[in-house]
């Protein structure tokens, strides 16, 4: 479904994405583990075309996407819950589901998928007509996932879900992850730092070093990789 | 008592001028954190647009209210295609520079559209048609409040409250509103920012316009520099409420207004711009964020 052809990006003279090629394909969940500064998020915002590809391709169902815009790859079903989560903070919390479901124009659906995020997180619900910015870090994550599935995406880039977020929460939004890519057939790539709890909901994973990729395979050998669990696992 | 209420009008009224022009500058640096220092000479523009169409109809033989709504149809469309065009212009290429040097643009592109006027057209005062007649069921108060107050007030606040609705319940609202507050997301949740910060451009023109229509026809004359020093006021005005909140923008443009106002009828004619610029100094050393600004908080 998604394909990245030795995709180097960066910020100014700083390569931060040094020639990556990885495939997503389609149901799966994916994820890309790394420490600080490898170019996860790079890597994620590059696929949004929020960074420019600067060499290499991107391709989604065999098409080239990086020359489009940001919002011509969301309308093509491209999703991502960035770093930090991004909530409107001046906007209440229906605004903001509002704002996901920015591109599409099928009132009637999205007042169903309006009802379904709802259902996933009843505490958005209680919490409507709050401004984005008043909501608890986990609220945020919850109002972060809830937003870009009004998108009604093919593809969910997340993004450190777990940042920051007690363990409790990480445990539930993990849950929820698993149950939108089974329930609603919504292909994931998740980029995340707490590498255990990725790999035990992903398919497969690659590590990412210094802008390269230098591990791949199924998501149990990753679990048991000596270098992985040395490195990113703690054991 | 009466003559204290007929400054309060005068005050009010002036405030709605300021507010009109005053909202584009707020609107603009709310989306793309720039002053638009081209904003004034856009509504000097809708002020000479409304100016020539007025004087061929009348030439023609329109009726008044004709008149007066086709000048400002053709002012709101021609400032809004300038405005619309500024931005493509000048702003849009600089849009990763560093914010000074849009803003040298900004300033650029204003003496360019002054001189641009000044050599198309002339610069003596030209005057202005009497758009707005006197009304008779105006005719009790007359002495308190004239017409071309009253219809000044009048469209504001029509204006105003078409523009909150705009802002607060529409999706090119929620979406520009989003765009303001982290352009990034915004894009991730598909908006097009580019098409947003058009709209904002061609919508702050257009309420320039309609100001520049209204003070002209109010003031009586027009020339090339009048753009100049209205849009510094609206700045100030912008400023002192909080420049990039839209509330703000028309509470300061009031409180502006009335300052003026007040300063001009109890002090003098002279001391008017002391006032006015005091009462910015004072709020901006008590809050420097203006009145209903947010203190700006960076992220990091």
């Amino acid at each position: 479904m998604l394909k990245l052809e030795n995709v180097e990006s960066g910020y100014g003279n700083i390569l931060a994405v040094k020639g990556i090629s990885l495939e997503v394909n389609q149901g799966e969940i994916i994820t890309l583990i790394g420490a600080n500064g490898a170019g996860k998020s790079t890597t994620l915002l590059t696929i949004s075309g929020i960074v420019e590809c600067r060499s290499g391709r991107i391709l989604l169902n065999e098409e080239e996407i990086h020359p489009l815009g940001t919002d011509d790859i969301v309308k093509r079903g491209i999703c991502q819950v960035p770093e930090g989560r991004h909530i409107f903070p001046q906007l209440t919390v229906q605004e903001n589901l509002d704002m996901g479901a920015f591109m599409r124009n099928d009132t009637r659906q999205i007042k169903e998928d309006l009802d379904y995020v709802y259902s996933l997180f009843p505490i958005l619900e209680e919490r409507r007509n709050q401004d984005g910015g008043t909501l608890s870090g986990g609220e945020q994550q919850m109002l972060a996932v809830s937003r870009a599935l009004m998108a009604k995406p093919q593809l969910l880039l997340l993004d450190e879900p777990s940042m920051g977020l007690a363990p409790l929460i990480i445990k539930q939004i993990f849950e929820i992850i698993k149950k939108i890519n089974q329930e609603n057939n919504v292909t994931i790539f998740l980029v995340e730092q707490n590498a255990n709890q990725a790999l035990q909901i992903a398919d497969r994973g690659y590590v990412i070093e210094n802008g390269k990729i230098t591990i791949t395979g199924s998501a149990d050998s990753l679990l048991s990789n000596q270098d992985v669990r040395k490195a990113y696992l703690g054991l | 008592m009466d003559y204290f209420i007929e400054l309060l009008f005068s005050g009010l009224s002036r405030g709605a001028i300021y507010a009109l022009i005053a909202l584009g500058y707020t609107m603009v640096y709310g989306i793309i954190g720039l002053i638009n220092f081209a904003h004034g000479e856009i509504y000097m523009i809708g002020a000479f647009t409304s100016f020539i169409i007025a004087t061929i109809l009348t030439i023609l033989g329109f009726p008044g209210l004709a008149i007066i709504l086709l000048a400002g149809l053709a002012a709101v469309i021609w400032s809004a295609s300038y405005g619309y065009t500024i931005e493509k212009v000048a702003y849009k290429p600089l849009r990763h520079a560093p914010r000074l040097s849009a803003l040298i643009s900004a300033i650029g592109m204003s003496m360019f559209l002054q001189n641009y006027v000044l050599l198309a057209q002339t610069s003596d005062f030209l005057p202005f048609p009497q758009l707005v007649p006197d009304f008779d069921f105006m005719e009790p108060i007359a002495h308190i409040v004239g017409s071309s107050d009253m219809v000044i007030l009048v469209t504001t606040t029509v204006v105003m409250i078409c523009l909150t609705i705009l802002i607060k319940y529409t999706k090119i609202g929620k979406a520009m509103r989003a765009t303001s507050q982290d352009r990034t997301m915004a894009m991730l949740v598909g908006i097009n920012v580019n098409r947003i910060i058009s709209i904002t451009f061609i919508i702050g023109s257009s309420l320039a316009a309609i100001g520049g229509m209204l003070v002209a026809s109010h003031i009586g004359q027009i020339n090339f520099y009048i753009g100049f020093i209205a849009g510094i006021k609206a700045f100030t005005a912008a400023v002192l409420g909080g420049i990039g909140s839209i509330p703000g923008a028309v509470l300061g443009s009031v409180v502006l207004g009335l300052t003026e106002s007040f300063a001009t009828g109890y002090v003098s004619s002279d001391y008017e711009d002391v006032f006015a610029f005091s009462l910015l100094v004072l709020i901006l050393i008590f809050k420097p964020s203006g009145l209903l600004g947010k203190a700006d908080t960076q992220k990091v």
